[in-house]
């Protein structure tokens, strides 16, 4: 078990996109048309691969091998290994500029795809992001979503605490994107945001999702110390129990 | 008197020609527009090239995502921050990732002596040589700059093409043929074989002639494919003769003078000289000068050659200067 506290905040986000929006087939992973979906919070990549299993992109018994020696399922995900993984993530800051790549390949090609990234928002401190936020509004990318996982923790810390992003929502309208605010845990409120892309024509589109680090697991939820913390047997247990009693 | 090239010529002309037959080709630059002299390639192919503007990490993270796209981005840069300032994602996005990306570093090596130590790029070697998957290539002169471009599009993977801007004469014969991976021996010899790359070539090549006046006969090879290395010609050369000079233009520690060694030293042991740029940052000065400085010239590559020869260690001076 990884970081668990952040596969929870953004779980419902990735349910929506691999069940409602993102056009993708498991059967051909490396269709040229299909829609891209970057995790540049590579370390979610527990949430990453139940979405991928459970989407068909490899059988479900393989995530028992989560972490094992020589699995394909490392702690961050590999491009080169597993199918329907976009890049290589897990150091934080590289899929933007990689999804802005993408949206750049398909605006050549006059394709229809389009590209999502998934950013932690303690990740936005690298300032790699920036970069690709304002390469993405210069080139006028609004074939490029980024979804902000808005939980308010990092590793060690607030994220206000650690250093402050607020106010963000106004950081990527300076930076010339097309902002939306939504419930991050809101199945209805993600799909309504995510059909009516681009919010704005011409402009990359920002879709900052408030959720809950540790989400639907009473212990975990809003603590920093579930960052990256392993469960004991009973914590297991416990929480798998709340989590299905909410189903 | 021989033509002296500035490779980027070659380079673009190469560039602009792949373009022309392969629609994947796109060009990507952190503004180094003119300095890698892409000017004509962006007006030939205005939809297919990219600035990124002064941002080194995202402009390698553009590449990689348009290369996973299906593009082949030549991204054009100084060498100096193309290698340094977006390291790590060199080492992720590309490296790991395996994207079909070519770094085309410009400018490399002395080429902005009087600029400065920011400038210098003696370190690019070092650094890309040990990521994984990564080919690197350091032409040595116009001919095989124009060739290797040619060659990293055949690559399905991430390339560091290692560009000069001092004026290079031609090293090779007429109708000289590059083969990535593939050391080429310049002239034969018994007695020492000097190993050079990229600029450093043809005063490899004007050693052996000063050599042999002297009664030493010395081979060359031209290692311009740093990574993967011709292992083969490389324990040849060892074999055959005995005794090996390196000559780079870049630190003696981690480039062309550690490659060679960490293998000779492991499978075919002989007295070998590092010749490079000492371990220092070098001063400024115009790079013929710094050269000169570090004995990185004909008469040094000889004085190295003898002294490898004559069985004694490096003397203290002699370390000094070199390593």
């Amino acid at each position: 078990m990884g970081h668990p506290g952040s596969d929870l905040s953004s779980a419902d986000i990735l349910s929506v996109l691999y069940f409602a929006i993102l056009r993708i087939d498991p059967r051909n992973p490396a269709a040229p048309d299909r829609d891209r979906f970057i995790m540049s919070k590579g370390h979610s990549s527990g949430s990453l691969y139940a979405a991928l299993a459970a989407k068909g992109f490899f059988p479900l018994e393989e995530l028992d091998t989560y972490m094992q020696p020589l699995s394909a399922l490392n702690g961050h995900p590999d491009r080169n290994k597993v199918p329907g993984v976009e890049a290589c993530t897990g150091s934080l800051g590289h899929g933007l500029p990689i999804g802005a790549g993408a949206a750049l390949a398909a605006r050549m090609d006059h394709a229809s795809w389009l590209t999502y990234v998934l950013t932690g928002d303690g990740e936005l401190q690298e300032g790699s992001n920036w970069e690709a936020a304002m390469a993405a509004s210069h080139y006028g990318l609004d074939n490029l979503t980024v979804i902000v996982d808005r939980n308010r923790l990092q590793q060690g810390d607030g994220t206000e605490d650690a250093m402050r992003l607020e106010p963000l929502a106004e950081k990527w309208r300076a930076f010339g994107w097309a902002v939306a605010e939504v419930d991050g845990h809101c199945h209805a409120a993600l799909i309504e945001v995510f059909r009516r892309l681009p919010l704005q024509s011409g402009k990359p589109n920002c879709i900052i999702a408030r959720t809950q680090k540790g989400k639907g697991v009473s212990f975990m939820e809003d603590r920093v110390e579930w960052h990256h913390r392993v469960p004991s047997d009973q914590q297991l247990a416990d929480a798998l129990r709340e989590l299905e009693a909410a189903l | 008197m021989k033509e002296l090239t500035d490779c980027r010529r070659p380079f673009a002309e190469a560039l602009e020609q792949l373009a022309l037959s392969n629609p994947r080709v796109v060009a990507v630059t952190n503004d180094s527009i003119g300095s890698s002299n892409i000017t004509g390639f962006r007006k030939r192919f205005t939809d297919r090239f990219v600035n990124v503007g002064i941002a080194e990490q995202n402009l390698i993270g553009v590449s990689a995502g348009l290369a996973n796209a299906g593009k082949i981005p030549y991204v054009c840069g100084a060498s100096c921050f193309l290698t340094g300032r977006s390291l790590e994602q060199v080492k992720v996005d590309l490296g790991y990732g395996r994207a079909n990306v070519k770094l085309c570093g410009m400018s490399s090596g002395l080429a902005y002596g009087p600029l400065g130590a920011t400038h210098h790029s003696l370190e690019d070697l070092a650094w890309t040589r040990v990521i994984p998957n990564l080919t690197v290539i350091v032409p040595a002169d116009a001919s095989e700059t124009a060739q290797a471009v040619r060659a990293a599009a055949d690559i399905d993977g991430p390339v560091f093409l290692r560009v000069s801007r001092m004026p290079t004469p031609p090293v090779h014969p007429e109708g000289y043929a590059f083969r990535a991976g593939r050391a080429v021996t310049l002239r034969e010899g018994s007695d020492v074989t000097l190993i050079a790359n990229g600029i450093m070539v043809s005063r490899a090549l004007e050693a052996a002639g000063l050599l042999a006046a002297k009664g030493i006969s010395a081979r060359v090879l031209n290692l311009s494919t740093l990574c993967p290395m011709d292992r083969q010609a490389i324990l040849d050369a060892a074999g055959r003769t005995g005794a090996i000079v390196t000559v780079e233009e870049h630190s003696v520690y981690g480039g062309l003078g550690g490659a060679v060694a960490e293998l000779v030293v492991t499978h075919r042991p002989v007295p070998m000289r590092i010749l490079g740029i000492p371990g220092v940052f070098a001063p400024t000065g115009a790079p013929s000068w710094v050269l000169e400085h570090f004995r990185l010239t004909p008469q040094g590559i000889c004085e190295a050659a003898q002294s490898v020869l004559s069985g004694r260690e490096c003397d203290e001076a002699e370390a000094r200067s070199r390593h």
